[in-house]
């Protein structure tokens, strides 16, 4: 039987880029892949004839320009378009817009407060400040801050000096940054409501808090720190949706040599003497391999596929209490025609971008209100794009595909497990908001793909729905994520590696935890990270 | 505060189909335009040059030259307690600056790093104007807290002209602003204008006799067929950015965020300045009556002797300017950026502004060089050239201050 150098369990994004950078150093390394479509939420698929969807993950930004250089992705079909702006809908039938240009920004905000329209240099500068901090750890391994290895200590000092470095005003700005909620943090730069609401959505996307949660800053600047060439904070899509992502990774990846299967679903890692010796799969087939990298999310990788009894009990617990709520679902609409939304002028470029309906900071916590009981928000905060707008690859000219992140959507219903009524009226909820704003939009509709948490996880294999694989509140970040003392992408199981977003910097269609996975699992076969570009300098 | 309500609010949509806001005197700066140089100043449309960036910078130096200043931000500030509001906020005294004068000031946050600089109009007793680069509403209205005071933004409500050049009073006197000789200069008074008045000035970024008026955005094209007519005989012509900054170099005047980064705009922590830091220390009053707003930290860094930086001016030999060369000392050590440079025409030398490290430009004056990279055909020439710290302003023309004014 053969034995792979490496086998990397979910064709995810971060599965594979993990998998690409190990074989291009040489090994020789097989994917598997429970689904007969790879992609893991970074996936494009076509539900019905002449569309294609965004099913899960819907826009561009986070990705790291050093892994689309490395694995020469744009060579492999990736392209991200910028787009500009977005709105959020009031129910007064106005709306707040973002615009790219300076000026019209802030002649936009002033339209609801002169004060708050001014106040946004300021705010931009403290958020580009932290983005600035952190950008350059997320293509490094989180020290061990228990450790006295070399490594650990002289990326501790990297911390610490990076740390020392900031004014005082910076350090005071950084630690509030990282612990308060994004509502008080608005506060403290505007005083308009839909301004508010406008920013605050970055803090609550993909976690399962509300704004006025402590922690929910940190979020927003998760979601800030990304760039489109080099354009910090800004936002695209990926040409061809964001499939076109692991798309490309697969096809860097096989003219590497590379090997994917799917329909290959792991049940469970091999290990014998407490090492990892390759996986079984759903066919009861076994597939030997020298070592095995999940990109599952921690509470799969070590709940599911591993023997509780091969994991140390402290470990063991510490993944069962690893957050990893979900708080969201998807709803995909292919539409026969574009729709119209009254209260934007003609030609208004915010169609070509994010909208929401949710025009203040009280309604999006009552949409947490509804979560916390169990229930999908009655009335939820809707992250709708129409990327087709922007790419012509996704739909039959003049029609559109819409993609609609909608929070929030608990894990269990009430307690119990989600039913098909449960996911009608979760998607009727926003259906009935969108249409609330766009006359006629029910009948536009031609098709739907509606995932709740409950198809999340059973399709993508996301415990809970959750997307980011594990919440990234501060204390599941840096070294403690997931747990401490395993924050190195290494498990207490030899061989057994990590690379999901569970990992750090955590979640998004990043591609970094994969990255720095491969670095780690190189750097313990003594193999050399020569083709590995550093994280670009921040100057 | 200033919610537009809902009908107001719609109106105001459609701004984003202009990205370039039109200046009040935009159809006459159109009608002038020869060139189509234009660029963005604080989202209006505002020319480059018109017609001849270097002919019209001689029109600043020989003529009348109009500059059209209504992008500049404006605040105006009024009610019982502005004076004390003003003097808390800004570096300069202005319990001393009387009724209808005009000064040059800065304000900071608390640690003293420069938020920006402007010129302060004293309207009236109860009643200011502070004129900017950058925008500070926020800042404004956090610092009026335990004030009555009344601040607004009015850059969009009122139009405003630079009148620079010898021949300026010249213009003003036969346009029958009678009076206008009895301005000295940072002098202000009002004017009838076409039923209402015009605020004139005699202020200006040239270092050349000059004027400031300031009018209602709708009294904007009437105030300029009224100087152009009066002044034809006299040379006025209209001039872009280009030719300005030209005048302004001479007179060694620094431009925030060109020759500064404003403190509420640095991403970087340690771009910022303190007035000491950027030739503002002269507006530092160690016997002002009044706490204003840094006082402690400017003074602390005075004191402790803590300051980093020094703006000066330059002179270069030869004739290259040195636009964002580096300066060295001993032709090694780097200790500082030029942050504007031209050949002036006007004193016939080579100048620049620079920011050094101290105690280079301070203590250390002498053995600096900077070296310019001049693009010449596809090649960079590089020159190291020695540099001399003079002081500013590069250029002092009498008729500047001469009070009455001359007619020249």
């Amino acid at each position: 039987m053969k034995t792979w150098d490496a086998i990397v369990i979910g064709a995810g994004h971060n599965g594979l880029v993990n998998a690409c950078y190990l074989q291009r150093a040489g090994l020789d390394v097989l994917v598997l892949e429970k689904n007969d479509w790879i992609g893991g939420a970074a996936v494009s698929r076509s539900l019905t004839p002449g569309f294609l969807y965004s099913n899960c993950s819907y826009v561009c930004s986070l990705f790291r320009p050093e892994i689309m250089r490395d694995l020469e992705l744009p060579r492999h079909g990736l392209q991200v378009i910028p787009y500009e702006g977005g709105a959020v809908f009031t129910q007064d039938g106005d709306y707040l817009a973002n615009y790219r240009d300076h000026d019209a920004h802030r002649r936009e905000f002033a339209r609801f407060s002169k004060r708050d329209a001014e106040a946004y240099d300021r705010y931009a500068r403290d958020v580009i400040r932290q983005c600035r901090f952190i950008q350059p750890l997320l293509l490094r391994t989180a020290p061990d801050p228990t450790s006295f290895r070399p490594r650990d200590l002289g990326e501790l000092m990297y911390l610490g000096k990076k740390f020392a470095g900031l004014t005082a005003e910076e350090m005071a700005l950084t630690l509030r940054f990282w612990t308060m909620s994004i509502a008080d943090f608005l506060d403290e730069y505007f005083e308009t409501d839909v301004i508010k609401a406008n920013f605050a959505l970055s803090g609550i996307i993909g976690t399962a808090l509300g704004p006025m949660s402590p922690g929910t800053a940190y979020v927003l600047l998760h979601h800030y720190m990304g760039e489109v060439d080099g354009s910090v904070g800004a936002w695209g899509f990926a040409r061809g949706g964001m499939g076109a992502v692991t798309r490309a990774l697969a096809d860097s990846f096989r003219a590497a040599g590379g090997t994917i299967r799917t329909e290959a679903e792991v049940v469970r890692v091999l290990v014998r003497g407490g090492r990892a010796e390759g996986v079984v799969l759903a066919s009861g087939e076994q597939v030997r391999g020298k070592l095995v990298v999940s990109n599952a999310d921690v509470k799969r990788t070590f709940l599911k596929l591993v023997e509780e009894k091969e994991l140390p009990p402290i470990f063991l617990r510490r993944v069962k209490d690893f957050k990893i709520r979900g708080s969201s679902g998807k709803v995909n609409i292919a539409l026969d025609s574009m729709p119209e939304f009254p209260a934007l002028p003609e030609g208004s470029p915010c169609l070509q971008a994010d909208m929401h309906f949710t025009d203040s900071i009280e309604r999006m916590e009552r949409a947490y209100d509804d979560w916390k009981a169990g229930r999908w928000s009655a009335d939820p905060f809707i992250d709708m794009v129409i990327p087709t707008t922007l790419d012509p690859t996704m739909a039959p000219p003049g029609k559109h595909f819409m993609s609609c992140f909608v929070q929030y959507a608990p894990p269990k219903v009430e307690g119990r497990e989600w039913t098909d009524a449960d996911r009608d009226g979760f998607s009727e909820s926003v259906i009935a908001q969108i249409a609330a704003y766009s006359p006629g939009f029910r009948e536009r509709i031609v098709h739907m793909e509606v995932r709740t948490p409950r198809e999340l996880e059973a399709e993508v294999g996301l415990t809970e729905g959750n997307i980011f694989q594990g919440e990234l509140t501060f204390d599941q970040l840096l070294f403690n994520r997931p747990v401490p003392g395993y924050a190195q992408y290494r498990s207490p199981i030899g061989g057994l590696y990590m690379c999901g977003s569970s990992t750090h910097p955590g979640g998004g269609v990043m591609g970094a935890p994969g990255r720095n996975a491969a670095a780690e699992i190189l750097r313990d076969l003594k193999r050399g990270t020569r083709d590995m570009s550093d994280a670009h300098d921040v100057i | 505060m200033n919610d537009m309500i809902l009908p107001a609010r719609r109106a105001a949509q459609d701004h984003f189909r202009t990205l370039r806001l039109a200046s009040p005197f935009q159809p006459r700066l159109e009608a002038l335009n020869r060139r189509e140089d234009w660029y963005g100043w604080a989202g209006y449309k505002a020319p480059q040059s018109l017609w001849d960036e270097e002919l019209e910078f001689f029109a600043i130096r020989s003529q009348a030259a109009v500059f059209d200043l209504s992008p500049m931000v404006k605040y105006r500030i009024e009610g019982r307690d502005a004076e004390a509001y003003l003097d808390r906020l800004t570096l300069r005294d202005v319990t001393k600056l009387g009724v209808g004068r005009v000064h040059y000031t800065a304000w900071c946050d608390d640690e003293g790093h420069v938020l920006d600089d402007g010129t302060l109009f004293r309207l009236g007793p109860d009643r200011f104007r502070l004129c900017c680069q950058e925008r500070h509403l926020p800042w404004l209205l956090d610092s009026a807290i335990g004030y009555d005071v009344d601040i607004e933004e009015e850059t969009e409500a009122v139009a405003g002209l630079a009148l620079q050049g010898p021949t300026s009073w010249a213009v003003l006197r036969d346009a029958g602003f009678a009076g206008s000789e009895r301005l000295k200069p940072f002098d202000l008074a009002d004017f009838a204008h076409e039923g209402g008045s015009v605020t004139i000035s005699r202020t200006g970024f040239t270092g050349d006799l000059g004027y400031e008026l300031f009018v209602p955005a709708d009294a904007a094209l009437s105030l300029w067929d009224r100087l152009f007519a009066a002044g034809r005989v006299h040379g006025i012509r209209a001039i872009g950015y280009a030719a300005l900054n030209r005048a302004r170099t001479e007179a060694g005047l620094i431009v925030a965020n060109a020759d500064f980064v404003t403190a509420e705009h640095a991403v970087r922590a340690d771009r910022v300045r303190q007035p000491d830091e950027i030739g503002l220390g002269f507006m530092i009053d160690a016997e002002k009556k009044g706490y204003y707003n840094g006082r402690r930290a400017i003074e602390a860094a005075r004191r402790n002797g803590t300051l980093r930086h020094i703006l000066v001016g330059l002179e270069i030999e030869g004739n290259v300017p040195a636009e964002h060369a580096i300066v060295y000392h001993r032709g090694k050590k780097e200790v500082g950026l030029v942050s504007a440079a031209i050949w002036s025409p006007t004193a016939k030398r080579n100048i620049a502004i620079a920011s050094l490290e101290r105690p280079y430009g301070d203590t250390v004056v002498d053995d600096l060089w900077v070296e310019i990279y001049a693009m010449r055909e596809l090649r960079y020439q590089k020159l190291m050239k020695r540099a001399k710290v003079v002081p500013r302003p590069f250029v002092k023309l009498a008729r500047r201050t001469a009070s009455p004014p001359g007619i020249f």
